[in-house]
């Protein structure tokens, strides 16, 4: 594909594309290996204005179940994606809906507490927040098409799929 | 030719380049595939370090089992209920039964509305219907039986608009109550006083008894109880909860495992700070001579007979009274824990619920001697039973010591701790183990750094059931969250109702309850060592052989 980017340009965008698809997938392969992760505790501990229907959400045991699959499992192909450039900006609103997700049950709120603390300090804007920002500048400004899977599936694949898997 | 010649020379150039553009073009799809191999050598060497650091089965042999309890049958047949007493307790008896005030739905639903995080009015609902109705209710309040009518009515679970169902009968005397026919089974909320006379009559009538903590109030009526209840054959629970606990059960099969090492030093507390705490409830209004039955309330003549024989024959008449026992008071009416005309104080009321978590978990008995220190720190409202209160129970057969050490002044959190030479274990509903530093069971995997001695190294959950290995972080933490409750194949159960379903389960199967007559008597009997040794000032021994509690000067 065309490319309209400096070298610098797209040196940057990729290494920020290849850091956050190395977390994500880092996050997700740890969950998935142990088979006694949980995100029950996490959950338990949220805050905010969404706080009881996570909390629900913790004390379904069978719920918590899929709950679990399916955030192990999108974290892992969320990170794939991004590192393969793979339907990479797919997966970048895929790992911005997660964060969100995130957010909602632990907003960095003023005098709000959480048993696992944040390291540093915050007020509204987090880590989770300004990766979720950077996955937004990921997605607007694409790279995969250039170095990455989506390079050889932009040739593949019908035009109409193309806008926002790739 | 020449020409010829160039055109080949331009195709086969044309040929190289289009393959450097495909070559080059698979380069760039490709690029960052290499770092999945970065990636997996991290995560194979995270996971060999996680499980190799973890593993500790070859010290620590601990089953998966989750705890037991006895499962109600399919179509087991309704028991007729009667209940004594419709104070602080028997209210909360009722609910752990499925029958709660209208007016306490109505605040619970209420209180959900408010805050979405309030679950108590859910947890009540989905509380398992236990096949029980109530058939006869006896306060000595008019207002709190009229109450207990109404409660018992109220089994729609539903609040002030809801519809009731027909009313318990009130009676005016318990005896009455107990010699219904339409009554199966009692249950026990009266005060201490009254604990062990109303057994024996209900033993003696076969009713079932279900009786709230201490089992008795005087030392003779405890042998009377226990002969009762053996020759009758009645079901009999008395009121400790906590056996129902489910880390007690994993405690238990710790101590077995003999993962502490040697048990020497068992530390119990109650740790109280307010009023209401140190038995100072409320003068409810509408209270007076006129409402209340006072004679009812003095207590059995035998009983106190008994009780003031002991109290003259070891000139310990201060502790007595100070008010004549046939002069109304509102006070000692509602308050009266406070005084040892009524009450067993701290060792019949606190002590014991440690005592009999102690006692199940490590098969003590009674112990050989009681001492025991302390006085009316705080609270100098009149009462005669300490605020402070130390007892120390040997066991020289098992070479331990269990401190029972109380205020009720302070609430400063000190844990139940069981401590051996290798490791200490707190329990309370989740259970953690610590490792000693000169531990020898555990030295090895201390110096080599798996187990930590500055922190807990096991942690159990109620439900979770890995216990292989060092608890992480995560598991910790959730821990640490309070899963509060007793699981029960994973539905979460208040340990009073499963306490009450174990009782009335084991009327229908014909089973014997864990608390039963034989660890009540265990219960009474150490408490009233420790009652003793604090009234009279001087070391209590148990004498095994006679089942009597004898004196130091004796020994």
């Amino acid at each position: 594909m065309e490319n309209n980017y400096s070298k610098a340009q797209l040196s940057w965008l990729l290494l920020l594309r290849i850091f956050i698809g190395w977390h994500f997938l880092y996050e997700g392969m740890v969950k998935v290996l142990n088979p006694n992760w949980t995100a029950t505790a996490y959950l338990m501990d949220s805050q905010g204005i969404f706080r009881s229907m996570f909390i629900n959400m913790a004390g379904n045991a069978g719920l918590m179940k899929y709950i679990d699959f399916l955030n192990e499992w999108a974290l892992v192909l969320i990170g794939l994606g991004l590192l393969l450039g793979c339907f990479a900006r797919l997966s970048s609103i895929g790992g911005i809906l997660l964060l969100l997700l995130y957010t909602f049950s632990h907003p960095a709120l003023i005098g709000v507490k959480y048993m696992m603390s944040f390291e540093g300090s915050y007020f509204l804007i987090d880590k989770n927040l300004i990766e979720l920002a950077a996955l937004g500048v990921l997605f607007v400004f694409p790279t995969a098409r250039v170095i990455g899977i989506d390079r050889f599936l932009d040739r593949a694949l019908p035009v109409s799929f193309r806008k926002f898997l790739i | 030719m020449e020409k010829g010649k160039t055109n080949k020379t331009s195709d086969q150039a044309e040929t190289r380049k289009a393959s450097a553009v495909g070559r080059r073009d698979v380069i760039k799809t490709l690029a960052t595939v290499p770092l999945l191999g970065a990636m997996a050598y991290g995560l194979i060497k995270t996971r060999k370090t996680a499980l190799f650091d973890r593993d500790i089965s070859d010290v620590f042999q601990l089953s998966n089992k989750n705890a037991v309890f006895i499962k109600p049958m399919a179509k087991g047949r309704q028991i007729r209920l009667g209940l004594i007493g419709f104070g602080i307790r028997g209210k909360q008896l009722m609910r752990a039964l499925g029958f709660a005030e209208p007016s306490y739905m109505d605040n619970l639903i209420k209180a959900e509305e408010a805050n979405p995080d309030d679950t108590r009015y859910d947890v009540f609902m989905e509380q398992d219907d236990l096949n029980v109705v109530i058939n006869g209710v006896c306060d000595i309040f008019d207002k709190y039986s009229e109450s207990a009518q109404l409660t018992g009515s109220n089994v729609n679970r539903e609040g002030t608009k809801g519809k009731l169902g027909p009313q318990p009968k009130r009676y005016r005397t318990w005896q009455e109550l107990i010699s219904a026919d339409d009554i199966d089974a009692i249950v026990i909320a009266a005060p201490d006083h009254w604990h062990g006379t109303m057994t024996v009559a209900a033993a003696k009538a076969g009713k079932h008894v279900y009786c709230e903590k201490p089992m008795t109030w005087t030392v003779p009526e405890t042998y009377m109880v226990r002969q009762a209840v053996r020759e009758s054959g009645i079901v009999f629970q008395l009121g400790h909860q906590g056996r129902q606990t489910a880390c007690y059960q994993k405690a238990e099969e710790i101590i077995k495992n003999d993962l502490l090492g040697h048990v020497n030093l068992i530390q119990v507390c109650t740790n109280r700070n307010t009023p209401n705490g140190a038995w100072v409830y409320p003068i409810i209004e509408g209270s007076n001579p006129q409402t209340i039955d006072w004679k009812q309330f003095e207590g059995d003549p035998a009983r106190i007979m008994e009780y003031t024989d002991y109290m003259k024959s070891f000139r310990l008449e201060r502790y007595m009274g100070p008010e004549e026992r046939d002069k109304f008071s509102l006070e000692r009416f509602f308050r009266w824990r406070c005084w040892w005309d009524y009450s067993t104080g701290l060792s019949g009321d606190l002590l014991t619920h440690e005592y009999d978590a102690v006692n199940q978990i490590m098969h003590l008995g009674i112990p050989d001697s009681a001492t025991s220190s302390g006085g009316v720190y705080f609270f100098k409202d009149g009462r005669t039973v300490p605020d402070v209160l130390q007892t120390t129970f040997e066991w020289p057969d098992r070479n331990l010591t269990m401190l029972y050490s109380a205020t009720l002044a302070s609430s400063r959190n000190r844990g139940k701790v069981f401590m051996g030479h290798d490791a200490s274990m707190e329990v309370s509903n989740i259970l953690s183990i610590t490792a000693d530093s000169n531990s020898d069971r555990y030295a090895d995997k201390i110096k080599k750094g798996i187990i930590p001695t500055d922190k807990s190294f096991f942690t159990y959950v109620p439900g979770q059931s890995k216990v292989d290995a060092v608890t992480s972080a995560t598991e910790l933490y959730c821990a640490q969250r309070g899963l509060l409750y007793t699981y029960v194949d994973g539905k979460r159960y208040d340990t009073t109702h499963l306490h009450m379903r174990e009782w009335l389960e084991c009327i229908r199967q014909r089973q014997t309850p864990s608390c039963n007559i034989d660890q009540a008597f265990h219960e009474a009997m150490t408490a009233h060592m420790g009652t003793r040794a604090y009234l009279e000032g001087r070391t209590m021994y148990w004498d095994k052989d006679k089942e009597e509690i004898v004196r130091g000067e004796n020994v």
